[in-house]
């Protein structure tokens, strides 16, 4: 991808027109998760760490096969275990990968007010940039996926990054290279839906799941993460995957009407006093002689 | 009262010649760490409320400072706010005499001074600002708690986080209104009252046209009422 202002346009001496010309390149970049072929091994969480160069946390057991409860600074990348009993009785273990999910519309990156702590490159990876982070924690409040972490030594916040230094490179991210399965997939996201598509048909078709489908949650704008699920209308049951995500409304009020009606209410303060003095001026006391008994 | 009234420094005066004590030295005190703890907060906050003012954090030493100084010194302009009560908790209290001062208070706005009804030591428009900032102080505490350790507010309860950032932005919006009629009233429009919360006095005309009840227990010598 970063090589695409580097692809030839015109070429000295060339019979023809110059080869690739006029072809389209998909910028936007997808991971997909089938979650159908996730057997929990957790090669994805290692990758992660490896790569990102962090040592392996304490793990806190709670009854599942879970790492931890939730992904943390350090921990970008966790299978939520889930135990779903299904209506027909049968008892199934629901995997899914949780990460950033790099929405197209990030709560992050509306609620941010620290100037290019949160970045959208044009590829759709949402990125932190540690050097400008203040730690406000307001990307925490925009998430709808309880994504952002913070780091209390530091005061930085963090997540997932797509890998985006690999992906500039045009390697995959560190996650998708380590999966035995082949549940996880990197390319564009038009070839991404494509295929998750394609396996959620295959699902209902073939092994009699009719509820498969793909989760690309278009609240957010659709996301840069999508999933193929067993059970598309229940993404609850994977670990609280939310139904219908979208940038909380107080966010989106907080970040958009409420800073007009704020500026302009204290824009209006100031005009307002400023308005009195040119007209009333101020009131003096010195030399002025008190009218006694002033009306009651 | 007695005579250790008139000569305490606190809410009292010393009625003799021309210059009424009007502050007492705690009280002034009082007010400035007030002003100043709530001024770095207001810069701060606003700074992190729009990234057009982005600029007044910088002034104040950057971004990562300001956010973790903002609610350590809240915490500090609550505490004078608390202390604030304690010196004048009941000269806050709204008064019959405020009822029929704000009934007129078009007079006070247009400078007609003299066709106002005599007030206590302090008036309405005073009372309703101290009230402003106590209840706000108490919101913006609460909310801002809440916005220090949003990722300690559990997922299950996010609107709690929602409710934080909503209460935190409102109730400073609130008392930013009060605070710029505030800075207004007491640097440019009220002459006089600048002086008397730098240096504690006031003129005796000063408090006779707006203070008359209180002045005339001053010069009586029973300013410290009960
Ligand atoms: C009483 C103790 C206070 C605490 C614990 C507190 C805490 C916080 C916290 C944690 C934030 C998030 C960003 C940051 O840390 O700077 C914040 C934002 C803010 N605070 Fe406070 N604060 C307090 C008092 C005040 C006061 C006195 C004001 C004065 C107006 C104020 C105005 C603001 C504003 C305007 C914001 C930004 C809201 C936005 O980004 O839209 N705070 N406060
Ligand atoms: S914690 Fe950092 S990344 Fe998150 S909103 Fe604040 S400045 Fe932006």
């Amino acid at each position: 991808m970063s090589q695409a202002t580097l692809a030839i346009r015109r070429i000295s001496g060339h019979a023809g027109p110059a080869p690739g010309a006029g072809v389209e390149r998909a910028e936007q970049v997808c991971k997909l998760v089938d979650t159908t072929t996730c057997i929990g091994c957790k090669a994805c969480e290692v990758a992660c760490l490896e790569w990102n160069g962090y040592a392996f946390s304490q793990t806190t057991f709670n009854n599942s096969y879970q790492t931890m409860p939730t992904t943390s600074w350090n921990y970008w990348n966790l299978i939520k275990f889930n135990e779903h009993e299904r209506e027909d009785g049968a008892l199934m273990l629901l995997m899914r990968k949780d990460q950033c999910m790099h929405c197209a519309e990030p709560g992050c990156l509306a609620a941010c007010p620290a100037d290019g702590a949160i970045v959208q490159y044009t590829n759709g990876i949402v990125d932190f940039q540690q050097q400008n982070c203040i730690g406000c924690g307001y990307c925490v409040s925009g998430c709808p996926f309880d994504i952002p972490k913070f780091n209390s030594n530091t005061k930085k916040m963090f997540k997932c990054t797509l890998c985006s230094d690999r992906v500039s490179e045009g390697l995959e991210p560190a996650c998708i290279k380590s999966c035995p399965t082949g549940c996880l997939h990197f390319g564009t996201k038009d070839d991404m839906t494509f295929l998750a598509e394609k396996r959620a048909q295959q699902l209902r078709e073939n092994f009699g799941m009719e509820k498969a489908g793909v989760y690309d949650p278009q609240g957010v704008g659709g996301t840069g993460v999508i999933y193929v699920l067993h059970d598309v209308s229940n993404p609850e049951a994977y670990g609280g995957l939310p139904k219908d995500p979208y940038i909380p409304w107080v966010v989106q009020f907080w970040k958009g009407p409420a800073k007009w009606i704020g500026n302009l209410a204290m824009l209006g303060g100031i005009i307002g006093v400023t308005l009195h003095y040119l007209r009333f001026g101020p009131k003096q006391v010195n030399g002025w002689k008190h009218k006694e008994g002033g009306k009651p | 009262m007695s005579v250790s009234q008139v000569v305490s420094p606190v809410r009292t005066g010393d009625a003799s010649g021309d210059r009424i004590q009007r502050y007492s030295l705690g009280e002034r005190v009082n007010h400035w760490i007030g002003g100043l703890f709530y001024i770095y907060c207001l810069v701060t906050g606003l700074g992190f409320w729009s990234p057009y003012m982005f600029w007044m954090v910088v002034l104040v030493g950057g971004g990562p400072a300001a956010r973790f100084w903002h609610p350590w010194l809240g915490l500090v302009f609550f505490a004078s706010v608390c202390w604030m009560c304690k010196l004048w908790f009941r000269d806050m209290v709204i008064t019959p005499e405020d009822r029929a001062w704000h009934a007129a208070i078009d007079h006070y706005i247009r400078n007609e001074d003299e066709d106002l009804p005599p007030i206590w030591r302090f008036n309405w428009g005073q009372k309703i600002f101290f009230w402003l900032m106590f209840y706000g102080a108490i919101l913006l505490l609460i909310s801002g708690c809440g916005l220090w350790w949003v990722e300690s507010i559990p997922w299950s309860l996010r609107w709690l986080r929602y409710l934080s950032v909503t209460v935190h932005v409102t109730a400073a919006l609130a008392t930013i209104g009060g605070f710029i009629i505030h800075v207004y009233m007491g640097t440019a429009m009220v002459r006089g009252g600048f002086t008397s919360i730098i240096r504690g006095e006031v003129s005796a005309a000063w408090a006779k046209t707006h203070h008359r009840l209180w002045y005339e227990q001053v010069r009586k010598g029973t300013a410290g009422r009960e």
